[in-house]
């Protein structure tokens, strides 16, 4: 035996086998998981003994025992629906009280969560299961599947998540990777991973835009790349679209065919199911042929389907202008016009589509790249992060993800505005803090309430979490001067923490949502931002001006009180009159008004303002000569 | 260290966008998280600070207006905070007015033109900035920017208003 070992330049068999375990990219899907290897800046799927990459994100706990993922899950779920679950990603992060948006969906029995999170529970083979651990089950799996094939110990992943994964979801994935014996070196949002592999294969420049149609979510971010830095401009997305939607619109098709031939209208789950395998049967030869035909039977009753491509484009038209305007809106958020744009990368197997791969092309004026496989892509992004993470100099894979956030984070303030500290599409890490202030004499503590969303009022929010700054000494309103700070790690994560500057009193709270925020919420809170923007700020503007013309009245009141008699009984019913008005308008709609009222009050009480003044100089000089006259007596 | 010092840019009203971006990539190389991967907890606390340090810099700089803002608040000049009633009353009636025309304007073309013509108004306040930094006139620049403030929110507002007519007229 050699006592060298030499290897040809490129062979070497392990980069950095001094440091122990690979580090691998898993792309943890909802339908479909990937795990992944990057060597000397190459990525490669990693297959089985088949030479599939997929594993189909299905667990299965049988009745003989044991755990079973991916194809040999899948294919008890007829026998044993019971010990099977799919989509478990729907529920990461999520509490009982998300559930009425996946009711229906999920054929499981879900159990409220218990002790120190709210997160739900599923009743699978006869256990009450966490989403974490099921996931984690998959995650194990994949670092099997690895290790098997790197014949190496597989200990450190880079993980994907949706661009649009909330505190709850985030955290949560990290869990499961905790439980399944992986350290997470990051967490980096899909889009950006696809990103990764296109820009460093084709060493692109410029603007890209990643446009992500999967089964039942849609993401569309714009980034820039320049030189390895992978810089986010913007995101956004609706994770209640995708390619299930597609399914469903022919499954309807074809239910409704039967129902009009007179072949009986029973839709109980066993036919949707049924219709919903067969249309996606069809949408999928739909992508590479004309036409296609399939057939359906439902209770011993055989019909029969034609379904020609522009018949599917009419029923699938509506959900594809969707996700075309949602990237309008995102590059509108980038402020960037679309003729910037220097390639759109296609990402999750909905893009195989005509109708979307021709609605991407006609929108950015240039055909979709397309030649890395769209399952595989996030897997193969997420690779190159874990090597580029793990290689000790940067080297060669000197590459640089700038991650931004995707919701705005911000504060309940009076009136139930919305404070936003952190907008949304804001570069992380960051640490943002503004003060604010008291709005009493002698008020002692300050209720923070941090939300996230883009609405303008708090009740339209999705609330993450309320705590207490207590212990403010007695100041009069205004004087209190309370920094609230927001930091959000690379991961994405939050922390707020509140001060009250002048004394030092600190209160420090870690936000962990106690039940995760949806997608679909995030969604929808998002488009109700935009659809409900107008309103939404004429409220805003309309109780800020409330807000700030009592704000008005109680000083004005609390100065009346001790310094009254300032002013002529003349001069008093003018103000009082004037603040009257001030109340009045502000009990009304119309904010012009309130301003008007408030602007006349001011010009109104100047007077009254400098006499005070003038007043409390004379009293300040007076105490000093008193307390001269004090010093002289005492000597 | 104030955002121009830590992106080792001359504190101006007018900065090279290339010039931000390429300090702004080299300083996040050097402190980004993910190059303090396996690093010492306090290395990486230290380089989290930084890397959002940086951020908060790039941000600030990059808008035209919140740069303007940022300059003169180190020169001394402070606006009052965002939400507050306006205490200018020419600008008080100037906002007034043009309120009244988005909120009378009844289609998207009116409302691009009220639009248009606002960002002509941004464009041109912005530029006479300049002169003023070079006079220091604290009190001008304080009314330039609160008018500037008031024109980028009105701005939104369009934004808001074209989009609202925008969906209701693709739902009707």
């Amino acid at each position: 035996m050699s006592l060298l070992e030499i290897h040809e330049p490129g062979e070497t068999p392990l980069p950095h086998a001094g440091e122990g375990s690979l580090a691998v990219g898993i792309d943890l899907g909802t339908t479909n998981s990937v795990v992944a290897i990057a060597r000397e800046g190459k990525p490669a799927a990693l297959h089985d003994e088949t030479g599939k990459a997929l594993v189909p994100s299905v667990v299965a706990y049988p009745a003989s025992g044991g755990v079973l993922v991916g194809d040999e899950a899948r294919a008890l779920m007829a026998q044993q629906p019971r010990n099977v679950i799919a989509s478990v990603k729907r529920l990461m992060g999520r509490g009982a009280a998300d559930l009425h948006t996946v009711a229906g969906v999920l054929p499981y029995e879900v159990e409220p969560g218990t002790g120190q999170t709210d997160m739900v529970k599923l009743r699978i083979g006869g256990k009450a299961r966490s989403p974490v651990e099921i996931s984690a089950e998959i995650l194990k799996a994949l670092k099997t599947r690895a290790e098997a094939a790197l014949e190496k110990p597989v200990e450190r992943a880079v993980i994907t998540v949706p661009a649009y994964f909330d505190d709850a979801a985030r955290t949560a994935t990290r869990d499961a990777a905790r439980v399944a014996g992986l350290e997470v070196l990051r967490l980096v949002n899909e889009p950006t991973a696809a990103a990764l592999a296109y820009g460093l294969d084709k060493g692109s420049e410029g603007l890209y835009a990643v446009y992500d149609l999967g089964g039942g979510t849609f993401d569309f971010s714009l980034l820039r790349l320049e030189k390895g830095v992978f810089q986010v401009l913007a995101t956004g997305g609706d994770t209640a679209l995708g390619g299930d939607d597609f399914d469903r619109a022919i499954a309807e098709r074809m239910l409704d065919e039967r129902k009009t031939d007179g072949l009986g209208d029973t839709v109980d789950e066993g036919a949707v199911k049924n219709a919903l395998a067969l249309a996606r049967h069809m949408k999928e030869q739909l992508s590479d042929r004309e036409q296609t035909s399939g057939r359906l039977e439902l209770g011993g009753v055989p019909s029969f389907h034609a379904l020609a491509r522009p018949e599917f484009d009419a029923l699938i038209a509506a959900h594809v202008k969707r996700t075309i305007d949602i990237a309008r809106r995102v590059l509108d958020d980038a402020e960037m016009k679309v003729d910037e744009v220097h390639g759109v990368v296609l990402v999750g197997g909905s893009t195989r589509v005509p109708l979307v791969r021709a609605a991407v092309a006609d929108m950015i004026g240039t055909a979709p790249l397309t030649d890395i496989d769209p399952d595989e892509v996030v897997a193969l992004g997420a690779a190159l992060q874990a090597e580029a993470l793990t290689s000790s100099s940067g080297g060669g894979s000197d590459t640089l993800l700038l991650d931004v956030t995707p919701l705005s984070l911000g504060l309940e303030t009076m009136g139930g505005i919305v404070e936003k500290i952190v907008p949304r599409n804001t570069p992380i890490p960051v640490q943002l803090a503004q003060d604010f202030t008291t709005y009493q004499d002698g008020q002692n503590a300050m209720a923070i309430h941090v939300v996230q969303g883009e609405r303008e009022m708090v009740d339209d929010c999705r609330s993450l979490a309320r705590f207490e700054l207590t212990g403010i000494p007695p100041m009069t309103a205004g004087a209190a001067r309370i920094r609230v700070t927001f930091a959000v790690d690379a991961d994405g994560l939050l922390t707020v923490s509140a001060e009250e500057k002048t004394t030092g009193t600190a209160q420090r709270v870690e936000v962990k949502p106690s039940y995760g925020l949806s997608h679909d919420d995030m969604a929808d809170m998002l488009y109700d931002s935009l659809d409900h923007a107008e309103e939404d700020m004429m409220r805003r503007l309309l109780t800020e001006a409330r807000v700030e013309a009592k704000r008005n009245l109680l000083a004005l009141a609390a100065a009346l009180a001790k310094d009254g008699n300032l002013l002529s009984a003349e001069e008093r019913t003018a103000l009082d009159d004037a603040r009257a008005r001030v109340e009045q308008a502000a009990a009304g709609e119309d904010r012009d008004a309130i301003n008007a009222a408030a602007q006349a009050l001011e010009t109104l009480s100047k007077p009254f303002a400098e006499r005070r003044m003038d007043r409390g100089i004379r009293e300040a000089l007076a105490g000093v000569a008193v307390s001269d006259l004090e010093s002289r007596v005492g000597e | 260290m104030d955002h121009f010092a830590r992106l080792g840019l001359p504190a101006a009203l007018e900065i090279d966008a290339g010039a931000l971006d390429k300090a702004y990539f080299a300083e996040q190389r050097l402190w980004h998280p993910d190059r303090f991967v396996g690093k010492a907890p306090e290395a990486r606390a230290k380089a989290s600070i930084e890397a959002a340090a940086l951020n908060d810099a790039y941000r600030t700089l990059k808008d035209p207006l919140s740069r303007a803002v940022y300059l003169a608040a180190l020169k001394g000049v402070e606006l009052p905070g965002d939400g507050k009633t306006i205490d200018d009353p020419e600008l008080l009636m100037e906002a007034m007015e043009a309120r009244e025309e988005l909120h009378e304007a009844g289609s998207i073309a009116q409302v691009d033109a009220l639009a248009a013509k606002v960002r002509d108004e941004l464009q041109r306040a912005l530029a006479g900035l300049a002169r003023l930094f070079l006079a220091n006139d604290k009190p001008a620049i304080r009314k330039a920017l609160l008018r500037l403030r008031y024109l980028d929110k009105f701005a939104e507002e369009a934004r808001a208003r074209r989009s609202n007519l925008g969906t209701n007229l693709g739902k009707s």
